[in-house]
């Protein structure tokens, strides 16, 4: 069965489009099927949604070449959709000019694959069109979105489409071979995920028999990001700074892979029913007891982790996490997560055992993970074994703030900072004291707000009277 | 005659083609050096069959006996009374089909058994893999979160049991040995223990030397076991054949399947049911070769592509070493042209699935003058034997995987059918293109007739022209009650006159739905008497219902058989 490419042609870049219009000024002006379609001398071929499911296409075959005279209604390009092979054929006349999804490739909804020259005159034009960069065919995720057209131009810094699409071979016939010529032992379905989630198989470290890599190395590469991502708020600190220097105004980037894991796990996130609580404490003793050992290379970070896990030894609940819906794990050691945010990104490095572990040895261990997430070089054991998150934006002066659960974790706590504060006390007196507010988000499946109040109750106490916290 | 036992010293068919133009004169002067070769294996025999009862299906080879030269010289002519009508030698489906069609035709009949009842569809393929099947369906379908919550079901985590997996395919291949064995029983057919032995012309020695039985008409069923190419170990644990991976007695994580044949589509099914995750060595360069270009097309794209499977296409496995000392399972690949090394592959565990061999060794078929081709009984179209100077061997035949015409469990008993109406006096020779096939994947394929490629080669070189129909189960109110729309039905056809040349479906219970087709080939239904035939509404015939309404065939219905009944 034939598909009709209904709405395949769409001016291609804001310049000739800004042409066509001052042209189309002669009433050639096609009706308006959708806005923004214009009689164009250039069209591209977009790959059509051939079923209600499809979110992407394959080019099984072209059955025209370059350079080939199309009539309207004749096949040119043969597309696996998720569903079965199918013809796609022209809807205008003119000359195939420019192949830019070549045999083999995928290309996402709405993305060009080809373009359709209408007089033989403008095919050399069309080809020095399809060889600048074009970023719809390259990021396979980007929405149908070809009203972005001038946007796109804009960018400079895109794989050419060639290339991309030489990059999505979809049989996985030969192991990739990372550098240094080192094979990369991956099973089919942590293939099949590794391209889904468009994570390169170098880069992961195989935790399967004999350092193969299997899917959950894959899945927890990808999930780094995302389990990272879950205080948006720090997300927004770097992207901020970043936004100083040289980012091109409205333009439209697509996700890097790190950026699409985060994607996809705060959309799952929205499937776990969270709820907040609260707490403000005071951090007199702690900061006392921070400057004292200081020296000794401690950080804030370490104390606040080892607070935590002895708080959470205390609540097992609060360490828990729901997978399925249907039971719920009690962790069997406290991993402290901690969202770091990294260049394009944001980490969790995982400080393991946090509960076990002493002060002065944890703050090492934190300063050699910080260190390697900044390089990239956290192992999937590093950065997603975490069973509790902390999030801590209290050095840039935020004092409240709360964070998105992280999928498969019971609870995460967005830290603030701490601050001189006027309080009453008891005795009837007003007083200073440094405090700070923790907001703690949880799965209320599993953990309910007795559990969660019990349990900033334990760790306030704990920061209160940080004696324990150094052993 | 039986001097040309001698030209068993080759042992490739194309020398044996060679040897059959020399038969006279070798025979006669040279047949002591050139049985060398034969004489080499026959000590391995003795010990054999010395050990008395032991034997063990796994030994392609068949205990051979010392009574050869004895034989020989009391072999000159046929016994007069005959203690059978009918000998089978092989008690598969094909022998046990053979026998209660003979049964029937009043023939005293005897069945020679070596191993056990059933043969290998009902102990060690078909019968046991439909039982691993079944359970891979019922996973599949639970845990299709988006299936069932498409139907408005709730299913807590699905699990399985491997053991109790097991038992069911195991238990379920005992009852259907047990009902074999009762109904051949029932019906008077003698079950002989012991591997038969052609000593002569209509004569057949049963196990040990002592028992000799005739028969005045035989029939070899002696099946087929899993072909391994060399160079691959088997060590019945990580690298296996269908016989090991059977019994289920452990799920890898990762298996590699060596052959993308219906044998291996279906254990990639089960395997992957189950949770683990496979790797198709294809020597051809597409998966499922053998299967209508168009069918294997949607098939690939719903049983390979979405599942945790890969493949690699134009390799062959050079070298396949089991795990052990702690290293997984290993295969070599090399290009199916050139021969360069092309990849290693490690994996948990390796099935070779790349078809299977006759199983012919040892059945004395040297003392009949039959060369076997590859292991096959060379057979003409009625399945009478051929020996090495082409003529029919009177009286013995040959059906099933022995003769490598059609290696289908119901193809073998088609044929022993066949040859029990000949013995009986009705000629009748089995039509191969009405036989259907499938495989039990999910959904189900199967297939009768011809492909598309080979019915349009057909009809170029016989000049006729060649029409497809399809239909799209999507279209099928059943299946979509299922919520199981996916899936294609095929017809091959002659538009001219409406004969059906081929059917092939694609999608739910297919192999059920294939029937309709085959009988209308068998029978020569055309399609424009077809199409008036009426199919329960809402069910998944209708399928083919609509196949043959939607097929353009200019000849018009022919006048009905039977007389209108008014009602």
């Amino acid at each position: 069965m034939a598909h009709l490419l209904h709405t395949p042609f769409i001016p291609s870049s804001s310049s000739s489009a800004a042409l066509r219009r001052s042209s189309a000024s002669s009433g050639t002006r096609r009706p308006p099927v959708s806005p923004g379609v214009v009689r164009a001398k250039i069209r591209e071929i977009f790959m059509p949604a051939l079923s209600s499911t499809m979110t992407e296409g394959k080019i099984v075959s072209w059955v025209k070449s370059e350079g080939d005279k199309l009539s309207k209604g004749e096949s040119v390009v043969v597309v696996e959709s998720d569903k079965a092979d199918m013809d796609v054929e022209t809807f205008y006349d003119g000359y195939l000019a420019a192949i830019m999804v070549d045999e083999g490739g995928v290309a996402a909804v709405g993305a060009p694959i080809a373009l359709l020259a209408e007089n033989e005159d403008e095919i050399e034009q069309a080809k020095s069109k399809a060889q600048s960069p074009s970023s719809a065919s390259s990021s396979a995720s980007s929405s149908p979105a070809p009203a972005a057209a001038p946007a796109v131009e804009a960018q400079s810094d895109k794989a050419p489409v060639k290339a991309a699409a030489a990059a999505a071979p979809a049989v996985a016939s030969t192991h990739p071979a990372s550098e240094g010529g080192k094979r990369v032992v991956a099973s089919p379905y942590a293939k099949k995920l590794a391209k889904e989630l468009k994570v390169e198989l170098g880069r992961i470290v195989g935790t399967g028999p004999l350092g193969r890599i299997v899917a959950k190395d894959v899945e927890a590469f990808a999930a780094s990001g995302a389990a990272a991502a879950a205080a948006p708020a720090a997300a927004a600190a770097p992207a901020a700074a970043k936004s100083g220097s040289g980012v091109e105004l409205g333009s439209v980037v697509p996700f890097t892979t790190m950026q699409s894991a985060v994607s996809r796990n705060m959309v799952e996130s929205l499937g776990v029913p969270t709820f907040r609580v609260g707490y403000t404490i005071t951090t007199d003793a702690l900061d006392a007891l921070y400057k004292k050992i200081k020296s000794k290379g401690v950080t804030m970070t370490a104390l606040l982790a080892k607070a935590t896990a002895l708080a959470l030894v205390k609540h097992p609940v609060v360490n828990s996490s729901c997978r399925d819906g249907n039971s719920f794990t009690y962790n069997s050691s406290i991993n402290i997560a901690v969202a770091v945010a990294t260049e394009g990104g944001l980490i969790t490095p995982v400080l393991q055992d946090a509960d076990k572990v002493d002060v002065y040895t944890l703050s090492r261990k934190w300063k050699e993970l910080v260190d390697k997430a900044r390089a990239k070089q956290l192992q999937p054991h590093e950065y997603s074994t975490g069973t509790f998150t902390l999030s801590n934006l209290g050095m840039f002066g935020v004092d409240r703030f709360d964070a998105i659960l992280p999928p498969g974790t019971g609870a995460i706590m967005a830290v603030g900072s701490s601050q001189p504060t006027v309080v009453a006390t008891k005795d009837g007196r007003i007083g200073m004291k440094n405090q700070m507010q923790v907001n703690v988000t949880a799965d209320h499946r599993v953990i309910y707000g007795a559990d969660l109040a019990q349990f900033l109750q334990t760790l306030s106490q704990i920061i209160e009277d940080p004696k324990d916290l150094t052993f | 005659m039986q001097s040309t036992l001698s030209l068993s010293f080759s042992p490739s068919s194309s020398a044996a083609a060679v040897s059959r133009s020399n038969t006279t004169r070798f025979s006669l002067n040279t047949s002591t050096p050139l049985n060398l070769r034969f004489c080499g294996l026959r000590p391995q025999a003795l010990a054999f069959n010395a050990s008395g009862n032991h034997r063990s299906s796994q030994l392609p080879s068949r205990p051979r006996s010392q009574a050869i030269s004895a034989a020989l010289s009391a072999n000159g002519s046929p016994p007069k009374s005959f203690d059978y009508d009918l000998l089978i030698i092989g008690a598969g489906v094909g022998g046990h089909g053979a026998a209660l069609h003979a049964v029937e035709k009043g023939l005293k009949t005897a069945i020679v058994e070596g191993d056990v009842v059933g043969g290998t569809c009902v102990n060690r393929g078909c019968v046991p893999s439909k039982a691993l099947l079944a359970v891979a369906g019922r996973m599949r379908e639970l845990q299709n979160d988006h299936h069932l919550k498409s139907l408005g079901l709730q299913v807590s985590a699905a699990g399985y049991d491997r053991q109790g997996v097991a038992d069911h395919a195991i238990n379920l291949a005992s009852k259907i040995r047990n009902n074999l064995t009762n109904s051949m029983k029932a019906l008077g057919v003698d079950i002989l223990t012991g591997f038969g032995k052609i000593l002569g012309p209509q004569k057949v020695q049963i196990g040990s030397s002592d028992k000799i039985v005739t028969a005045k008409d035989i029939i070899i069923a002696t099946g087929s076991v899993p072909f391994v190419p060399k160079g691959i170990e088997v060590d019945g644990k990580t690298v296996i054949t269908s016989d090991h991976a059977l019994k289920l007695e452990f799920v890898p994580d990762w298996i590699a399947i060596v052959g993308s044949g219906y044998i291996g589509l279906e254990f990639s099914d089960v395997y992957t049911a189950l949770g683990s995750e496979v790797t198709f060595v294809e020597a051809l360069d597409q998966l499922m070769p053998g299967f209508d270009p168009e069918i294997g097309k949607l098939a690939q794209r719903v049983l390979i592509n979405p599942r945790n499977i890969d493949y690699h296409t134009g390799v062959f496995a050079s070298k396949i070493t089991p795990a052990r000392d702690g290293k997984p399972v290993t295969i070599e690949l090399i290009d199916a042209k050139t021969k360069e090394p092309k990849d290693t592959l490690e994996v948990d565990a390796a099935l070779i699935a790349t078809g299977r061999a006759p199983f012919t060794q040892g059945l004395g078929l040297e003392n009949i003058d039959v060369v076997t081709q590859r292991g096959f009984v060379p057979v003409d179209e009625r399945m009478r034997v051929i020996d090495s100077n082409g003529k029919l061997v009177p009286h013995l035949f040959c059906i099933g995987d022995a003769n490598g015409k059609m290696m289908l469990a119901h193809a073998a008993s088609a044929q022993g059918i066949s040859v029990v109406e000949q013995v009986t006096g009705r000629d009748h020779v089995l039509n191969h293109l009405s036989v259907p096939a499938a495989c039990f994947t999910h959904p189900e394929i199967s297939m009768v007739g011809l492909t598309e490629p080979q019915a349009r080669e057909k009809g170029e070189k016989e000049g006729f022209e060649v029409s497809v129909a399809k239909t799209s189960f999507k279209a099928n109110t059943k299946a979509l009650a299922e919520n199981e729309g996916e899936g294609l039905a095929k017809l091959i056809y002659r538009p001219d006159n409406g004969e059906i040349l081929g059917v092939h479906i694609f999608g739910l219970h297919a192999a059920d739905l294939i029937h309709e087709a085959s009988n209308a080939i068998a029978l020569g239904t055309r399609i424009q008497d077809i199409k008036l035939a009426v199919h329960a509404h809402p069910t998944l015939s209708e399928v083919l219902d609509e196949l043959f309404k939607s097929a353009k065939v200019k000849a018009h219905a022919s006048i009905p058989v039977s007389e209108p009944v008014a009602v």
